[in-house]
């Protein structure tokens, strides 16, 4: 049997409880992508329910229908243009009166509409009760009660979706708002004059049309020209001349008039509908903020919570870390045991499985961050962590929300750049975006491991912190240069509501942590693979390598010499012969390994662009090095350990490096430069393309390019010619 | 009197909201209309922003935008 398609719209403010209704109804199935030109996130679920087929599409979180921020346009151009079946306005009953400013918004629409009132346990608790019936009466709109967290009424919803979906509601209401006499004069003039011209043309309320007219709304206004030549302009001349005519009648932007006048409507609905106990009872979540964001104990607390999401990241992730390492090993062996010796399968065991294992064994990392930031999200301490640093990111001239991103950042700055969709202005996630590589991700922190270990000893800790402290004052210098420069204008208003403090589902916390994580996994697996095979290919061909000297020839003399010693000697003397012997043969391989990447066309390069790392101090092995860091930071570290020759098993590899190191001629002072030149330059490839993917301009993705490298050069010149100067180096 | 003069715990009534556009337009859809009363919750750590209440919820606004919010009858906290 056919199931019968439906499509159902959830609208509602933020902080409704609107994802974990969304969730609810439609289980784990969800598809998240992007509103079609906008960097908007789309989240869509199916059901199928009593024969019908249910695609809810969960629109983006406003508190208004205006033009102002691409999410209003979003929301309302879906109910406007796709027409969904039902559009189910999500209120969250314990903040009803300014809730219900966006649901008698979309009842203006003129679409079938269901008033889900959640969390009345919430408002019970407050001691307000809702008249659900009364409400329904009183706008002619059906209502449903829910509670989110608890998964009630989500059967009663479906139900009534299907109810109204097949009912024939009559359309326009009756029941509307009434801006007073001299606006409601206004509209229905204009409402006459577009039915008149253009009305069978339009495919929405003439009334609708009308108010947005007389609100200045720009995109209605675009609509109503394009829609007729002549008819359109001369409509919105009328409406323009009302405005005057209601400006100077009420002393006031008539916008402004209706806002106050939708406010009015909604508190008589308000009053009739809502009881308050009179008992004040204790708002728990009033209690919370008095500790989490005191003026003396807010900040600790927060740098403690921070403090304490690194440390779980980095310290509990490090066990499924070895894990999943050892695993890549395991997998490269077996694969090379596989397949027949040769070009495909060094491909395959150092190209593939080498390079995409090397970013896999971050996931556990990811995944624990995010489902800390889901924590964070989910109990609305988010929305308190921009309260508490606003006046900092002020400072770079950014909303306190572009926090949370930057925090992000020090994870990786793939799905950091993807959390600024969160900002509402986009000049501050263009500036978010191209400031939050500055934030060192954990991808980096092996090079410095490795560098600041073998350079700078007991104070490795010290100079790894400096390096991080050198990323967060680079992001604010740039931010101020930036906001001064090339994104000029007004900073966003800071109005952000500070929703009461939730008990989070586990439900919706691994939702949103595996959410994230996928495009993660995704993305950096695409892309790495990609750019590992090509790092490998370059650093593989070309295949015939006319080397110095038969190392072949050499082996086997080593081997003819030492064998006749061995079969001569006996006891412990035997034993350090055949070491010797090993060692011997060990440092041969090494050599030709060296002098085959030096001589492929990846050491070629690096060769080439020597001149212009030298005055960073750093040699040609470095310079090849950061140009296969590009692809993914770890890989600077295996491309050194390659290039120095240091090639051993296991824990012995990273000391035969740290020695190569030393000896190459590194010094302290150098070693700082390429940290911090690692710091600042192109992040990876996968974060080249999230900054692509997220400004949707190839203009700011190479601006974001370009200027990393430049900073990168000068801030490593400095260090490194500096250092020198005062006799570090 | 402007909303970002009040202190800690006082309550006032709104008289008008100003500043420009799409600013004040939001500050009206959240609720800052002629006659709202608004508590001034606390100001975050370091100052700046401040959080209200109105309306029954919580919201943050940063002083310079409160400065845009004329309110009459202020008086010390209720709650």
């Amino acid at each position: 049997m056919a199931k019968k398609p439906l499509t159902v719209a959830l609208a509602g403010n933020p902080n409704s409880g609107k994802s974990t209704i969304f969730s609810n109804l439609t289980g784990t199935r969800q598809k998240i992508g992007n509103w079609p030109g906008v960097t908007v996130e789309k989240k869509e679920g199916q059901v199928t329910v009593n024969g019908y087929r249910l695609t809810v599409v969960d629109l983006p979180g406003t508190y208004s229908l205006t033009a102002y921020s691409i999410e209003e346009i979003v929301a309302r151009n879906f109910i406007l243009d796709d027409k969904p079946d039902v559009v189910v306005a999500i209120i969250d009953a314990s903040n009803l009166e300014r809730n219900l400013y966006l649901a008698t918004q979309l009842r203006e629409l003129d679409t079938k509409v269901i008033f889900v009132l959640n969390m009345a346990d919430v408002a019970r608790q407050r001691g307000v009760k809702i008249d659900g019936k009364k409400l329904s009466e009183l706008l002619d709109v059906p209502v449903v009660f829910t509670v989110g967290n608890a998964n009630e009424g989500t059967r009663d919803l479906l139900n009534e979706i299907i109810a109204v979906a097949e009912s024939s509601i009559e359309l326009p209401r009756t029941r509307r708002v009434y801006y007073g006499k001299d606006i409601e004069k206004a509209i229905s003039e204009l409402s006459a004059m577009i039915t008149e011209t253009v009305g069978e043309r339009l495919s929405y309320n003439t009334r609708w049309v009308a108010i947005k007219l007389l609100e200045d709304d720009r995109i209605v206004k675009g609509r109503v020209v394009r829609l007729d030549g002549t008819h359109g302009p001369a409509i919105v001349e009328e409406a323009d001349r009302s405005r005057a005519r209601l400006r100077e009648l009420y002393d006031d932007e008539p916008e402004i008039v209706m806002t106050d006048q939708r406010y009015g409507f909604i508190e008589g609905i308000v009053k009739e509908v809502v009881r308050t106990d009179s008992i004040d009872r204790v708002d728990i979540s009033r209690r919370i903020d008095q500790v989490l964001t005191n003026r003396v104990l807010g900040l600790p607390v927060f740098v403690f919570f921070i403090w304490a999401m690194f440390q779980l990241t980095f310290t509990l992730g490090a066990y499924p870390m070895d894990w999943l390492d050892t695993g890549v090993g395991w997998l490269g062996h077996q694969t090379a045991q596989l397949l027949p010796d040769g070009a495909f399968e060094a491909l395959i065991v150092d190209g593939v499985i080498a390079g995409v294992g090397s970013v896999v064994v971050f996931f556990p990392n990811i995944l624990i961050l995010f489902f800390c930031i889901a924590i964070f999200e989910d109990t609305g301490y988010m929305a308190r962590a921009a309260f508490l640093m606003d006046k900092v990111m002020h400072l770079i001239g950014l909303h306190g929300k572009s926090f949370i991103p930057m925090l992000m950042g020090f994870g990786c700055n793939v799905p950091a750049i993807m959390a600024t969709r969160t900002l509402e202005s986009e000049r501050d996630r263009i500036l978010t975006i191209l400031i939050n590589p500055l934030m060192s991700c954990s991808a980096r922190l092996p090079v410095y491991i490795l560098l600041a270990g073998t350079f700078f000893g007991l104070r490795a800790g010290n100079a790894i912190f400096s390096i991080y402290a050198l990323g967060i004052v680079l992001a604010i210098v740039m931010g101020r240069l930036f906001r001064s420069t090339v994104l000029k204008g007004e900073v966003a208003p800071f109005v952000m509501e500070l929703p009461p403090y939730r008990m989070p589902m586990l439900k919706g916390l691994l939702i949103h942590m595996w959410d994230r994580s996928k495009i993660f996994l995704k993305k950096m697996g695409g892309v790495i693979l990609v750019g590992s095979i090509v790092v490998w290919c370059l650093s593989a061909f070309p295949a015939e390598v006319q080397f110095s000297q038969d190392y072949a020839t050499q082996r086997r003399a080593v081997s003819t010499r030492y064998d006749t010693l061995i079969s001569g000697a006996q006891g412990a003397g035997r034993q350090v012969l055949v070491e010797e012997r090993d060692a011997a043969l060990g440092e041969l391989n090494a050599q030709q390994a060296r002098e085959r990447v030096e001589k492929s066309y990846l050491g070629r390069l690096g060769k080439f662009l020597a001149p212009v790392f030298a005055p960073l101090g750093m040699d040609w092995r470095s310079s090849v090095a950061v140009l296969s860091g590009l692809v993914a930071k770890e890989i600077v570290v295996s491309t050194l350990g390659v290039l120095h020759a240091a090639a051993g098993d296991g824990g012995e590899e990273s000391e035969a490096l740290r020695r190569a190191l030393k000896q190459s001629g590194m010094t302290a002072c150098s070693a700082y430069a390429m940290m911090a030149f690692v710091l600042i330059y192109i992040p990876c490839l996968a974060t080249v393309a999230a900054i692509r993917r997220e400004t949707n301009s190839w203009r700011w993705t190479l601006f974001s390019m370009g200027y990393s490298v430049t900073l990168a050069w000068l801030v490593a010149f400095v260090i490194y010619q500096g250092g020198k100067l005062l006799g570090l180096a | 009197m402007r909303l970002s003069e009040l202190r800690e715990g006082q309550t006032a009534t709104v008289v008008r909201v100003g500043g420009g556009g799409p600013f004040r337009r939001r500050l009206l859809e959240m609720g800052f209309l002629r006659g709202t009363e608004v508590c001034v919750e606390k100001y975050a750590p370091l100052k700046d922003p401040m959080e209200l209440i109105l309306k029954g919820y919580h919201v943050s606004l940063r002083v310079e935008e409160a400065a845009n919010v004329d309110v009459e009858g202020v008086r010390d906290g209720e709650r």
